[in-house]
């Protein structure tokens, strides 16, 4: 890597002639335009070594799209015209290459059954269901092996205690007289055979993979079994109980008879119903959006964490605004003393990492040992995080604990941004401090912070954070969704995905991060545009 | 030079058909009357597998000893190996997700309960230790083992035991439930006589499991060959008897279980010696660093059968996709399978060695004694796709009863709504 940097921070020098010349054209070597030309080199350096990596691990899609980037990046930054471009493009590559690319596979998914049992395609399903199926006969020995060739005819030679056998795919173990093995009993020469060295085996990938994949009957009849080696040194019988055919796609068990169908839910079914436990990828249609409205077990506890999402949205924005302005009222006031100091003490909470706090609290609210119930409770078993309803409650306690800091720096900047000369204006006219504050401070404040309001809505409603550290979605539902009564949105698609371990839908929980996507961007563009009413005052 | 060696093929083959001919097979020569033959493998004809890559996923802890184990089998084939670390929680996700593209690395480290996980994605390759594997532990075989196949290379094992401050309550290892309570009381721990873990209100059926077996009441039936079946153990009489238990000692009961204990809490109440028992793992922190006089023990059996905890194991997966697999097979069989490989294992990351051999030699330690001795009395958790069901349903009928919801229904209740959901 490091080889492939060093020389492709030289290529920018190598070909400077459109970009310096056009430079000199412009206004000579001045400073900024050295630096100019040293960023782009290491631009163009990176660019350079991630197409190449991605060209040796043959990532195509990663290839185009860098190389797509690496030219408009060049193109922007070396010629005149594009100027609004030279201070967007950082932004749109970023918009592209974190947000478009995730939302378009995310998309993907969630037209597929991508998740526990459906990972990979069809073909490997089938490789999958044979592997799965071939046993070593219980009684067979290890046979010390060598795999030799004929031309292009590869075959294994085993050795069955003294005697060597060789046989191929379609010819039968038979002995070969005249052959010699080494003390570790594996055949070294074979009269007939040329022997394939081991180091042979290990670099050449396909003749590893014929190998791999060779069995090599033991007698005419199939019942006995077949050679087959791991690792190239020792054989085994084994028998498979599996017969895969291409055209029919069916895997026959033939053992009991019983035909697996390829289904459209890509697995292999048969008709009492039973299914191989491999499956593959395929696309769903809207089944994964239509399950998550219908599917039983999951419909009911999926509305309960959707409403709970926007009561503890809508609850944290409404409560943690109200008391931040409470307290930036009573603080902004000129009679308080030692504001500054008090205002500082304030933001505490605020400057804590939030996943700590959680925690904190977690521990507080314990109901045996937590100091909220010893010290304020008289050491009462309530139990905060067991009970639905307490459970919720805390959630938005400790949410409100942390976020009202951010309200009061935010209402204390805009109240001391407020003109004194309104609020004077409507105290001659007489009105009272209820009456001011309704009529001006509020709709004056909601000017500036009513867009914070917004976006602080739309971070709550993912907030998984404060969730998974305080209950971990808890107290669960009953039934098997896995869900619990503090779960919102984002955390349930967390369990939903199977990330954390046990079963995993990738689908589903794609289909309901778009869901979730989709309601978030549609309150926020709602809501925005009726805060541009506000600005009419 | 290939014509060359043509001709000879041709002439021996011909040889050959002349002597295959002639009569019954004959023993091959060996080299044992050859003067020139090695007498032992290392002095085997060296290899040249220059070029070749073996790329193995490993997670911090055992990347050194990996690291190790490599060189030999490097210097022996001339082929390289080369480890990828990862975190060992993300090794599971990415390798369902990467080995079908054919990214993924020929080898990974693993735990055996993803086995559900990685065989139902096709991604995991089957193994043969041939003879070695009567050498390793057979709860680690029985954990790798899925539907009758071994799918990976096992090498450590851990459970969970009970663990008594001999401080407190002397060194004797209680045996029954009682006597263990009678000693924790006499001692003066009426409170709190022995920690269970229920991390916090969520319940943990992992940790009540040596006490749920104790009442015979397994999570899944196994079948013969060690592998779990779909059908659920833990219904009935059995199961009833340890719910009615689980009851009795709860909230509305004597008060030993309570769903107030997490991970910290039950920590700390050991090590201040608030009370004289606790059941967990090798990997609680006051090992390390304490003075306390410890005794680690099976744990004991409150329904009369043994108490049988579950058993993790860890070890090696081969991918399903890779190109290298004899390279592979011959690095984990023959390499990573031998005891001084595993040793390696051991010294840089000490979990119970999976190798019989190595847990006995480890065992000279009595901590370590102890930890063995729970796991070989242990079962290996399951690690089919169903156990994925259980874990919610299960903890919380566990926690409920501990909080006093009626025991007998709560839990026959629990195990109805398992078998319709394992149903449907």
């Amino acid at each position: 890597m490091s080889k492939d940097t060093a020389v492709a921070v030289k290529q920018p020098g190598q070909h400077p002639e459109p970009r310096v010349s056009h430079a000199r054209n412009v206004r000579g070597m001045g400073w900024g335009f050295v630096v100019k030309l040293l960023v782009m080199a290491v631009i163009n350096a990176l660019g350079i070594s991630i197409i190449m990596s991605a060209f040796n691990v043959e990532a195509w899609v990663i290839l185009g799209a860098s190389v797509v980037l690496l030219v408009v990046a060049d193109v922007v930054y070396f010629t005149k015209r594009a100027m609004p471009l030279k201070y967007m493009l950082p932004g749109l590559v970023f918009l592209f290459v974190f947000q478009i690319f995730t939302l378009g596979y995310t998309g993907y998914v969630a037209f597929t059954n991508y998740g526990t049992g459906h990972a990979g395609s069809e073909q490997q399903a089938v490789d999958a269901a044979l592997i799965q199926a071939e046993h070593r006969v219980p009684d067979s020995v290890s046979y010390p092996l060598a795999v030799v060739r004929d031309g292009d005819t590869i075959g294994f030679a085993i050795n069955d205690d003294g005697f060597v056998e060789v046989g191929t795919a379609d010819e039968p173990l038979a002995p070969v007289n005249g052959a010699a093995v080494d003390a570790n009993e594996t055949p070294t020469e074979v009269p007939g055979w040329e022997i394939v060295p081991r180091g042979d085996l290990f670099t050449d990938q396909d003749l590893q993979n014929t190998v791999v994949n060779l069995r090599v009957p033991v007698s005419d009849d199939a019942e006995d079994g077949s050679i087959r080696t791991r690792e190239g040194q020792t054989g085994a019988i084994y028998k498979s109980t599996m017969d895969w055919n291409p055209e029919a796609q069916t895997l026959t068990d033939t053992e009991t008879g019983t035909v697996y169908e390829a289904s459209a839910s890509g697995n292999f079914v048969a008709e009492d119903g039973t299914m191989l436990p491999t499956g593959w990828v395929v696309t769903v249609g809207f089944d994964n959006f239509q399950r998550a409205v219908t599917d039983t077990a999951l419909a009911g506890p999926l509305l309960k964490v959707t409403l709970w999402t926007f009561a503890f949205a809508i609850l944290t924005v409404l409560t943690s605004f109200g008391l931040g302005l409470l307290f930036a009222m009573i603080y902004n006031d000129q009679r308080v003393k030692g504001r500054r100091f008090i205002r500082t003490l304030f933001i505490l909470p605020y400057a804590f990492p939030a996943f700590m706090s959680a925690l904190l609290w977690r521990g507080m609210l314990n109901k045996e040992f937590g100091v909220i119930n010893d010290l304020f409770f008289f050491g009462a078993d309530i139990n905060w995080l067991g009970d639905e309803w307490l459970a919720r409650f805390a959630i938005l306690w400790v949410n409100l604990w942390l976020s009202y800091p951010y309200w009061f720096l935010v209402c204390t900047g805009a109240l001391q941004a407020l003109s004194g000369e309104t609020m004077e204006a409507a105290k001659i006219d007489g009105a009272g401090r209820w009456r001011q504050f309704r009529s001006i401070t509020l709709p004056l404040l909601m000017v500036s912070t009513a867009p914070l309001a917004i976006a602080s809505f739309a971070f709550n409603f993912n907030n998984f954070t404060i969730i998974y550290m305080l209950t971990e979605g808890g107290p669960a539902f009953p039934g098997t969704s896995g869900l619990g009564a503090t779960d919102i949105l984002i955390s349930a698609i967390y369990k939903i995905s199977g990330v954390s371990g046990g079963v995993a839908d990738y689908g589903l929980a794609s289909a309901l991060s778009i869901i979730v996507f989709v309601i978030v961007g549609i309150i926020s563009a709602v809501a925005f545009r009726q805060t541009r009413k506000l600005e009419e005052i | 030079m290939r014509n060359k060696f043509g001709i000879g093929v041709a002439f021996v083959a011909t040889a050959a058909l002349i002597a295959g001919c002639s009569s019954d097979p004959e023993p091959a020569a060996s080299a044992s009357t050859a003067p020139a033959a090695s007498t032992s493998p290392s002095d085997a004809p060296a290899i040249d597998g220059t070029g070749a890559e073996l790329v193995v996923w490993t997670d911090a802890e055992r990347e050194g000893a990996l690291k190790a184990a490599a060189e030999q089998f490097e210097t022996d084939t001339g082929a390289t190996v080369t480890l990828v670390q990862k975190n060992f929680e993300d090794l599971r996700n990415d390798f369902v997700a990467q080995v079908p593209t054919g990214e993924g690395p020929d080898i990974t480290v693993g735990a055996h309960d993803w086995l559900g996980a990685l065989v139902t994605a096709g991604v995991v390759d089957t193994i043969d230790l041939g003879d070695k594997a009567g050498e390793f532990q057979e709860v680690a075989l029985d954990a790798m083992t899925y539907d009758g196949q071994l799918y990976g290379l096992p090498y450590s094992t851990e459970a969970i035991a009970l663990i008594q401050n001999a401080d407190l309550v002397g060194d004797t290892a209680p045996t029954t439930w009682d006597e263990m309570i009678t000693m924790a009381n006499d001692a003066g721990f009426e409170d709190r006589p022995f920690i269970l873990f229920t991390n916090g209100a969520s319940g943990d059926g992992y940790s009540a499991y040596p006490l749920q077996t104790s009442f015979g009441a397994p999570v899944f039936v196994q079948d013969e060959s060690g592998s779990y079946t779909s059908e659920v153990g833990m219904g009935g009489e059995n199961g009833e008897a340890f719910a009615q238990f689980l009851y009795d000692n709860g909230a509305k009961g004597t008060g030993i279980f309570s769903d107030t204990i997490d991970y910290d809490t039950s920590n700390q109440l050991f090590a201040d010696g608030e009370s004289p028992f606790i059941m967990q793992g090798p990997w609680m922190p006051f090992f390390d660093d304490s003075d306390m006089n410890l005794v680690v023990s099976p744990m004991v059996s409150a329904g009369g059968e043994t108490a049988a905890p579950f058993v993790g194991v860890q070890g090696f997966y081969l991918s399903s996709q890779s190109n290298n697999a004899l390279l592979a097979n011959d690095f984990l069989v023959n390499y990573m399978a031998t005891e001084d490989a595993q040793r390696t294992l051991y010294e840089a990351d000490p979990r119970l060695p999976a190798l019989s051999a190595l847990a006995d030699e480890v065992s000279s330690d009595p901590i370590t004694a102890g930890f063995v001795a729970s796991a070989s009395a242990g079962v290996p958790m399951p690690s089919i796709p169903e156990m994925g069901n259980v874990w919610d349903l299960w903890n919380a009928a566990e926690i409920q009863i501990i909080t006093g919801a009626e025991p007998v229904s709560t839990w026959d209740n629990m195990v109805t709504e398992l078998e319709k959901s394992l149903e449907g």
